[in-house]
């Protein structure tokens, strides 16, 4: 008995110590080749020689646990690879003690049809999984965070697709993000819905983004909860048609921690929805509350007051239609640069508002484009059937000339039929 | 340029030696049979990709392997380079004023690292750390760490790169110590996709390649100009007659070389523009910092970091002209975190020298007339 039970244990031994196990294709449909990674010392060395070897359709497994990384995890150019774990919070990847020189992200990807599921990155120096210039990206059932907290050293970005097209992300939670937690960049076709991003910076970014439906997503105690932005000098230049629905957006009133410098430095805690310089924008059937700034913003690029110099950027926010939102609360702390500059402002040109209004916009257009002094129906700003709103047009224009704004709290001025956008959709994605 | 010292002389016999015994005994690998223009498994040991003489612990290049040096090299943590060229039997690179030569299917690109045990005292020999191999497949080019042994009797494949503890005499004579990191086989795309996620070498372009080296294949050393060389042994295609017609990047830290902003725009390219250019890696930031960019904007002028984290340091812009201290740019070029330091992967250091040109490039610079935006 005694000499059964010590050979189990080195059978164990040797299987622990070996740790990378293939169990080639299980005898059902599914023929994929899972390699199967254990915790332990040579964890690194196992998962990164996986990645490198990988063969299209592999799946590399991380089992149950807490795994110790002090590299990144990179996987190139080998399509349609999985890395997955065995539940979002039982299987582990942690990257506390990461070395300098090897990278800052936790896992880095840069393949077509990758799908990574069901496990949780933690405390990585940089950004939690990215993955750039991909097609069919899929991030499901991800967690995402820094076990110390909130905290500007923290990572910038949870969740991280950039320059891909065909993004899904879905049922992730990122907390603790000194940027964005799920963040699309520069990408085409998105579909994120599902997700809970709470303690961020900026729960979602949607940035320089052509195609992106956000829906049914949680966004709550974030210093902002849902960003949508074009910003300039990059490589994709403008963000439009993106879909913003059954949202929750409510109490985002986290401190701001990120590092100034960074685009989000400038989001005022208490921010519920901002769509800045971004086009064809349609933010409708949302949740939007106890936002103690603003519950939603509107604004051209020139409220950051930062320099740029790129002739095919364009800092203007158009064609953007809030309809058939529940707006209500928050506006009663305004933080920032809206508390500092905007309240007063406010207060001195608009007694009548009692709290900051639920909808703020900078009433900066381009001139340029204007008929009659009009906006064409195309580029119209759209605010309607949003309940009892309360709405500030600001005239920041002026202001930033230094002369005098002329607010106006005028909804009536946003009236028309707001723009459907059309859905995106993504092959094989219901 | 391989300096063989005594040291090296013995180590380099002992080599020959010990290889020789190996493949007496019929366990040695074989040496020959791997043809790099094939779908061939690459060898395990660097020996049989026959780049060196013996072993390669002299770093002595075979009969028709060319070694070559360039104007401005990357910064790998003070590591002394070796670099050698071994192309296909006939095979010619092709000459372009731009990109990397062209090379021909079947090239191998070798570059060893290595660090002298005292960097005042070249006599005192040095250990080798890793050799990085390019190898021209048909379909691409591969990048393969080779990482030496302790004994200096070998260096294996890695896919998965290393860390190995590191120790020498530092130019000013104090000891340094660090673990030195050999990237792995991705950690080389990531530098090598210079272009639209297509492996390609770095250093051989005619820019950096066009200067003099001292050759030591005849029975005296003679200097000549590495253009002229490769196109006088049969290497080279196309290349001008006279070098001076084809470009030459500044030597970082040669003021006889290039103006300050020369040098300065030399060090980025070879640091940071193999990420930092439009088809680069990092094309994500919009920031390019090949030399030739021209607007200011592109190359960081009053540009605001993009997804930089806490890289951003609490900065603004990535320069701010006459402003080191406000600049993103030095920020991260002189600090070793994770998240912070550029380039991300490749050095664990702060080049200090380098460092101490940028602030000085970063500092002379003036301020555009055409920005718009706020002021």
């Amino acid at each position: 008995m005694r000499r059964l039970a010590t050979s189990l244990l080195a059978v164990l031994a040797v299987a622990g110590f070996v740790g990378c196990m293939q169990e080639k294709g299980a005898a059902t449909a599914s023929r994929e080749n899972v390699i199967v990674i254990q915790p332990g010392e040579n964890a690194q060395k196992e998962a990164q020689e996986a990645l490198i070897k990988a063969k299209e359709g592999d799946v590399i497994e991380f089992a149950e646990g807490d795994f110790a990384f002090t590299q990144t995890l990179s996987l190139e150019d080998v399509n349609g690879v999985s890395i997955r774990g065995k539940g979002q919070d039982k299987t582990r990847l942690n990257f506390k003690d990461q070395q300098p020189g090897a990278g800052a992200e936790g896992i880095l990807v840069k393949a077509d049809n990758f799908t990574i599921s069901d496990l949780t990155v933690q405390d990585t120096k940089g950004d939690g999984v990215k993955v750039q210039g991909g097609k069919g990206i899929t991030f499901r059932n991800v967690k995402v965070e820094w076990t110390r907290g909130p905290h500007p050293d923290n990572g910038a970005y949870g969740v991280y697709p950039v320059l891909c097209e065909d993004i899904l992300i879905e049922g992730c939670h990122i907390t603790d993000c000194s940027d964005a937690g799920v963040y699309v960049g520069q990408s085409k076709n998105a579909i994120v819905r599902r997700n809970r991003a709470e303690k961020n910076v900026a729960g979602i970014e949607i940035e320089n983004t052509i195609g992106a439906d956000v829906y049914e997503n949680i966004a709550t105690n974030n210093a902002g909860g849902l960003l949508i932005f074009s910003l300039p000098g990059l490589e994709q230049k403008i963000g439009k048609q993106c879909r913003a629905f059954k949202n929750q957006v409510y109490a985002n009133n986290h401190e701001n921690f990120a590092k100034p410098g960074n685009i989000v430095a400038t989001v005022p805690p208490g921010t519920g929805v901002i769509i800045m310089a971004n086009d064809d924008v349609e933010l409708f059937d949302n949740d939007i509350y106890d936002n103690a700034t603003a519950n939603v913003s509107i604004s051209s690029y020139y409220v950051t007051q930062n320099k740029f110099d790129d002739p095919k950027y364009d800092p203007y926010p158009e064609g953007i239609s809030v309809h058939n939102n529940r707006i209500k609360g928050g506006g009663d702390k305004p933080g920032g640069a809206f508390g500092e500059l905007v309240a007063p402002l406010l207060q001195a040109k608009a007694p009548e508002l009692k709290e900051f209004p639920d909808i703020v916009y900078d009433g900066i257009v381009d001139e340029a484009k204007l008929k009659d002094g009009k906006a064409p129906e195309e580029l119209k700003i759209i605010l309607v059937d949003n309940g009892e709103v309360t709405f500030a047009n600001l005239d920041l224009g002026r202001l930033l000339k230094g002369e005098e704004p002329e607010v106006s709290t005028d909804l009536a001025a946003f009236a028309g039929e707001p723009v459907r956008l059309p859905a995106v959709k993504i092959a094989g994605v219901e | 340029m391989p300096r063989r010292t005594q040291a090296a002389r013995e180590a380099w016999l002992l080599g020959l030696l010990f290889f020789s015994l190996l493949a007496a005994a019929g366990c040695g690998r074989s040496t020959s049979g791997f043809d790099p223009a094939s779908d061939a498994e690459p060898p395990e040991s660097l020996t049989a990709l026959g780049i060196f003489v013996g072993d390669g612990r002299s770093q002595q290049p075979a009969p028709g392997v060319i070694p070559y040096d360039i104007n401005t090299p990357l910064f790998s943590d003070y590591a002394t380079k070796y670099r050698f060229v071994k192309l296909p039997a006939g095979g010619k690179a092709q000459y372009n004023a731009d990109r990397a030569l062209d090379f021909p299917v079947g090239t191998i690109i070798a570059k060893t690292f290595a660090y002298p045990h005292d960097m005042r005292d070249p006599t005192q020999g040095e250990r080798l750390m890793e050799t990085r191999i390019l190898l021209h497949r048909a379909d691409g080019w591969v990048g393969l760490p080779y990482v030496w042994n302790d004994e200096q009797t070998e260096a294996r494949l890695e896919v998965v790169g290393a860390v190995k503890p590191v120790k020498w005499i530092h130019t000013d004579g104090n000891e340094r110590a660090i673990d030195y990191l050999i990237p792995n086989a991705n950690q080389c795309k990531g530098c090598h996709k210079a272009e639209r996620d297509t492996m390609l070498p770095i250093g051989p372009k005619a820019r950096h390649m066009n200067r003099d080296l001292v050759y030591h294949d005849r029975d005296q050393p003679y200097t000549e100009n590495q253009l002229t060389h490769w196109t006088r042994i049969g290497a080279l295609e196309g290349a001008p007659a006279d070098p001076a017609a084809a470009p030459r990047m500044a030597v970082w830290n040669d003021p006889s070389s290039g103006s300050l902003n020369d040098r300065a725009r030399a060090w980025l390219e070879i640091n940071c523009a193999h990420c930092h250019n439009p088809g680069g890696n990092a094309r994500n930031s919009g920031l390019n910092l090949m030399a030739s960019t021209e607007r200011p904007f592109e190359f960081g002028v009053f540009k605001p970091p993009v997804a930089a984290g806490r890289g951003s340091g609490g900065l603004r812009y990535d320069i701010v002209p006459g402003k080191p201290d406000e600049s993103v740019l030095v920020f991260r070029i002189g600090s070793d975190h994770p998240e912070v330091m550029m380039p991300e992967i490749g050095r664990r250091l702060v080049h200090q020298e380098g460092l101490a040109l940028i602030r000085e490039w970063v500092a002379s610079l003036e301020a555009p007339a055409a920005t718009s935006g706020a002021q």
